[in-house]
């Protein structure tokens, strides 16, 4: 099997742009009033795809490692952001929650892949590794915390007197909270779960797809994809647990009582 | 003691000053809104309190789930979990501060045959269970405990008028027996002759006044 890869020229790129028509047209016979907000992702897919693009290229040019840090830690940051918007029920500190969850999680999970793939480099931070393999850990553990955050807060919203019965009859703060807690982190769990339970199957993961695209060999794509697969398994619990955790910890204090109202905001 | 709205920080309990000793028989009276089960609430330490503080056998509770278990909170609307009435009468006996507790089914056996209900009781689904069979139930899942003190919010409202009685006598009785004390959230007036040693009015979120 031979390296290398077919180069895309922007004229390749600009036809496959144009079959976005197909979903326009769709949209305007069917009515379905879509055309606007279509326009507006195709677009925003190729400006922040085309931005990211130089943006790599120059860090992956510049090779310095404060810059990768930065850009490193750009995306964990907005990772832990938007997995703490999609939430429904927010309370005080649970951006801050949501961060340190994805920014250990991940740091720790993706430090480990970087060792062990990318071992043999010169230098830990390179770029060619380090940057999408954080990425693939970040949209993944994002996922897994925004699923365990909501389904927190939903839980303890519906089953609010069940938790304080609990807490009258003696329960401590753990023992009234438990089943919650533990339905929350399985719910941030079931995505990574099933897609390892069909990976390979029902789909082929984008990063393999495009490494045999890019030429190399399937067998090797796949290892690399075990791998990945397992380390973005690993990050997910580890985010999931700990921003359920954490949240906990902030919605019932160590009197044993339960802060309700913080999740009525 | 007092407690303010979280949300908007205003008081909702203020300046309440009471010692509750055994055998005591308390009813909180007032109006809707005056604070009633904010005060059953904070008693048993459920929701923080923001000023003062309360004492236990002379001192600060430390361990909150053992001074629950001694001051046991009935809710207005008891909540049931899954399954018989029999497993919500036990699961509870699985937290830390239960653990020397027992299950004991003779004991509940012979407290259903003051309500002339027998052991088939215990085999009904909770859910399907009347508003009066599910108080009927939260206060036996209290009396398991072998608490101090009941916190019986609105007690009787979901019972029928014929079982009224017989509940406040059950209940009287337990305190005679174990020396307990009963702080009760009461609308009736009848009612609050028949149960009361003392009655607290509330109104506002404090206690104007005080007859025994």
């Amino acid at each position: 099997m031979t390296t290398g890869y077919v180069q895309l020229t922007f004229f390749q790129v600009a036809i496959a742009a144009s079959l976005i028509l197909i979903n326009g047209l769709l949209s305007v016979l069917l009515q379905l009033r879509l055309e606007w907000s279509l326009l507006l992702a195709a677009l925003r897919t190729v400006v922040q795809l085309l931005l990211i693009g130089s943006i790599l290229e120059w860090v992956f040019a510049a090779d310095r490692w404060y810059l990768i840090l930065a850009v490193l830690a750009v995306m964990t940051l907005v990772a832990g952001i938007t997995a703490a918007g999609r939430s429904q029920h927010r309370f005080p500190g649970i951006y801050c929650n949501s961060i340190v969850s994805v920014w250990a999680s991940s740091w720790l999970i993706g430090s480990m892949a970087l060792f062990i793939v990318a071992g043999q480099f010169d230098h830990w931070y390179h770029p060619q590794y380090s940057v999408p393999l954080l990425g693939m850990i970040l949209g993944n553990t994002l996922n897994g915390i925004a699923l365990g955050l909501n389904q927190l807060g939903e839980s303890l919203i519906s089953r609010q007197a069940r938790v304080e019965l609990a807490l009258t009859l003696g329960a401590t703060r753990w023992e009234a909270a438990r089943e919650v807690v533990q339905h929350a982190v399985r719910t941030g769990m079931i995505p990574i779960i099933n897609s390892m339970m069909v990976v390979g199957i029902v789909n082929l993961p984008g990063m393999m797809t495009g490494q045999i695209l890019a030429g190399a060999a399937p067998l090797d794509a796949v290892k690399y994809q075990i791998v990945i697969m397992f380390f973005i398994a690993s990050a997910t619990a580890l985010g999931t647990v700990g921003v359920v955790l954490l949240s906990y910890r902030r919605l019932f204090n160590d009197r044993h009582q339960f802060l309700h109202w913080l999740l009525r905001n | 003691m007092g407690r303010r709205d979280p949300v908007s920080g205003r008081w909702l309990l203020r300046d309440i000053d009471l010692s509750i000793v055994r055998g005591d028989r308390i009813v909180l009276a007032g109006p809707n809104g005056s604070g009633k089960t904010l005060l059953l609430r904070s008693l048993c330490l459920l929701d923080p309190i923001d000023s003062g503080e309360i004492l236990w056998h002379g001192r600060p509770p430390r361990n909150i789930p053992q001074f629950r278990r001694c001051v046991v909170y009935l809710h207005q609307r008891p909540v049931v979990s899954e399954g018989t009435v029999e497993d919500n009468l036990r699961w509870f006996f699985s937290f830390k501060v239960n653990r020397n507790l027992r299950f004991d089914r003779s004991l509940i056996t012979e407290y259903l045959r003051q309500f002339r209900l027998d052991d088939r009781f215990l085999h009904k689904p909770a859910s399907l269970l009347s508003g009066g069979e599910t108080q009927l139930l939260a206060l036996l899942r209290a009396l398991s405990l072998q608490p101090e003190i009941l916190l019986l919010d609105e007690p009787t409202a979901a019972l029928d008028v014929e079982t009224v009685p017989l509940f406040e006598r059950f209940v009287f009785q337990w305190q005679r027996e174990a020396n307990g004390a009963t702080v009760w959230v009461s609308h009736t007036s009848e009612q609050i002759k028949r149960v009361a040693g003392r009655v607290l009015h509330m109104e506002n979120g404090t206690i104007t006044r005080e007859d025994k």
